[in-house]
């Protein structure tokens, strides 16, 4: 992961191991709901064994693009392709290649863990292959997700992070090719966050599933994904491996300094520069210098604070602010 | 194999989900209390007799109560649990599953078969106790009884599908489902004979399947000399099994397209806007 990327690889934003065929393919999707318009043109693909996140704001359309890949939802526009077939017209063999995870299920509450891991395994056992074995073994599982102590207590006595963690072991019983997974880590304490993160790179390593999870935690995304996806404004504004988002924003430098006790912040397309400017004008009477360049988390929680204090009853983003966030971003999309 | 699969696995759910509900502690008082009081009834009324006849009042409202459980368990029973199970996400986990729909409609019917059935041994036992005469039933009785619980499900079962289908939370299932389900009860002459109630609710009755799942259970169960107490003095068989099985047939060509047409939408989305309202309103 840290060997110097060669010119088509970078262009690509693929690395080598993710050959073949995307395992999902977004081209041109539109989304509306009535006159609300929440995806407005969303591209991009995923390759098999890869791990994508889409990151972006609440209501900037992630569940709603993951739901139309899951088959949940119809489209308004575009082409969607998951394991080359569109998402509505799947069969139940292209369902036992799909893992899904939401965020709120509360189901089977009198079930006891292992039992229900068990009874739902049991869907898959006529699509395993040799290549796949379905489903997988429910010990092995619960070893997986920390579930072990808990195989006989019942659903509805497990904690709310220990749920989760029960909703991403189901979502893996079927062996998926792909699986789909919507704010997996709400309600993780450090320590299970941990474990999943182990559980989606075994996943994604061992299994070549292709993972596509949404967050609005950037440190999670950083950590977990391949590739980051920025959604906001109805449209993919970023595109790429963490470094290289970072290295696409780091033109803005945060400057802060005092002068006779009274304090100033400046951010500078060039702190350098900015800096030896303020020396040369004020000389010592700048105290308390601090120059800062901007994270990739800094750059993403402004476009996040951006598209939330905009009006709420006009069209959800405007152009011309769209077009300064991709600009922001380097011009991906 | 491949269509087996699941049925053998909504088989086996159905059997589960029962087991399950024996023994949870808010069924089981549920079980006891309403049958309990029910019994009562039954207890109170051995001595009366039904009007125009000898024959104890209770040898009829026990098959009565059993034609109701049908009803209750078929109707309100599977209203209230598709409504909840839409909205705790047991139905999108069906949908998420490769053949899961069809796992869970079988285990959907064979729940109801088997609840309603626990209905039916708890009604029988306590009348083989309190009362006599239950024991010179036929054998023809008996299989009577079984063909009217079968056909009773099927008229019920996917019109309570239906409602659970349609309304907005589990609430309204339970609400949409009890309070015409109470009120049909009430005017279908399960607790005393229907030519007691006034003339004008006869023919309101005769439309919906309560009446003819009591009447049907009466034909099976209660002795000859009872019809007396019935519209027209008879049993009616051939008028039971048409109305039932109408209500069976319209069912069973409709209920699949609505079923089909809530599963299609059902999604993770809608799923957090029902739990938001499930909190805000609480529970």
């Amino acid at each position: 992961m840290t060997s110097t990327p060669t010119p088509a690889q970078t262009g690509r934003r693929v690395p080598p191991r993710y050959a073949g065929a995307p395992v999902i393919e977004v081209r041109d999707l539109h989304m509306s709901y009535g006159p609300t318009r929440v995806l407005e043109g969303v591209s991009f693909s995923a390759a098999r064994g890869e791990v994508v996140a889409l990151l972006g704001p609440n209501g900037a359309g992630k569940s709603t693009t993951i739901e139309i890949l899951e088959g949940f939802r119809m489209r308004s526009a575009g082409q969607v392709s998951v394991l080359g077939v569109d998402p509505p017209q799947g069969d139940e063999t292209w369902r036992a290649g799909i893992g899904v995870v939401l965020q709120s299920w509360r189901d089977h509450g009198r079930w006891r863990v292992r039992q229900l891991l068990e009874h739902l395994g049991g869907y898959y056992r006529p699509y395993s292959t040799a290549e796949r074995p379905r489903p997988v073994d429910a010990g092995e599982l619960l070893a997986m997700v920390g579930l072990t102590e808990f195989a006989d207590r019942r659903v509805s006595t497990l904690s709310g992070g220990q749920r989760r963690r029960l909703d991403v072991a189901i979502g893996i019983v079927g062996r998926p090719e792909v699986l789909f997974l919507d704010e997996p880590t709400a309600g993780f304490d450090p320590h299970a966050r941990r474990e999943f993160h182990d559980v989606v790179h075994r996943m994604s390593d061992f299994e070549s599933t292709t993972v596509l999870l949404t967050t609005h935690d950037l440190a999670e995304a950083e950590k977990l994904a391949d590739r980051i996806l920025i959604l906001a404004g109805g449209r993919i504004v970023a595109n790429g491996s963490a470094d290289e988002l970072s290295r696409q924003v780091a033109g803005r430098t945060e400057v802060r300094w005092s002068i006779g006790g009274e304090r100033f912040v400046h951010a500078a397309e060039d702190g350098t520069a900015f800096t030896r400017e303020l020396f040369e004008e004020h000389g010592e009477r700048v105290a308390e210098l601090e120059v800062r360049r901007a994270t990739l988390e800094d750059t993403y929680l402004e476009m996040v604070q951006r598209y939330e204090n905009r009006p709420s009853d006009g069209p959800r983003v405007d152009a011309g602010e769209a077009e300064k966030l991709r600009a922001d971003f380097g011009g991906a999309a | 194999m491949k269509r087996l699969n699941p049925v053998l696995l909504g088989l086996r759910r159905g059997r589960i989900e029962m087991a399950q509900s024996l023994t949870t502690r808010a069924d089981q008082f549920w079980l006891v209390l309403m049958n309990g009081a029910f019994i009562a009834v039954l207890w109170f009324q051995r001595d009366n007799t039904i009007p125009g006849t000898d024959v104890s009042l209770a040898l009829a409202t026990l098959p009565s109560l059993i034609g109701m459980s049908v009803f209750a368990t078929g109707w309100m029973g599977a209203a209230q649990q598709l409504s909840a199970e839409r909205e705790d996400g047991t139905l999108l986990r069906a949908k998420s599953t490769p053949d899961g729909m069809l796992g869970y409609v079988v285990a959907r019917v064979t729940f109801g078969v088997l609840n309603a059935g626990v209905g039916i041994v708890v009604f029988l036992v306590a009348g083989l106790l309190v009362l006599d005469g239950l024991g010179d039933v036929p054998v023809v009785g008996w299989l009577s009884l079984v063909a009217i619980f079968v056909l009773g499900l099927l008229a019920t079962l996917p019109w309570g599908a239906m409602i659970g289908s349609l309304v907005k939370s589990s609430a309204a299932g339970f609400g949409l489902s009890f309070l015409p389900a109470a009120g049909l009860i009430a005017i279908s002459g399960i607790f005393y004979p229907i030519s007691g109630m006034p003339d004008w609710l006869h023919p309101v009755a005769q439309v919906f399947p309560t009446y003819w799942l009591g009447l049907g259970m009466r034909a099976a169960l209660s002795p000859e000399a009872a019809a007396a107490a019935e519209i027209g003095g008879s049993w009616r068989h051939l008028e039971t099994f048409a109305v039932l099985g109408l209500w069976a047939v319209v069912g069973l060509v409709i209920a699949p397209r609505i079923l089909r047409r809530m599963a299609r939408r059902e999604s993770g989305s809608q799923l957090e806007e029902r739990r938001q309202r499930a909190l805000q309103f609480g529970n």
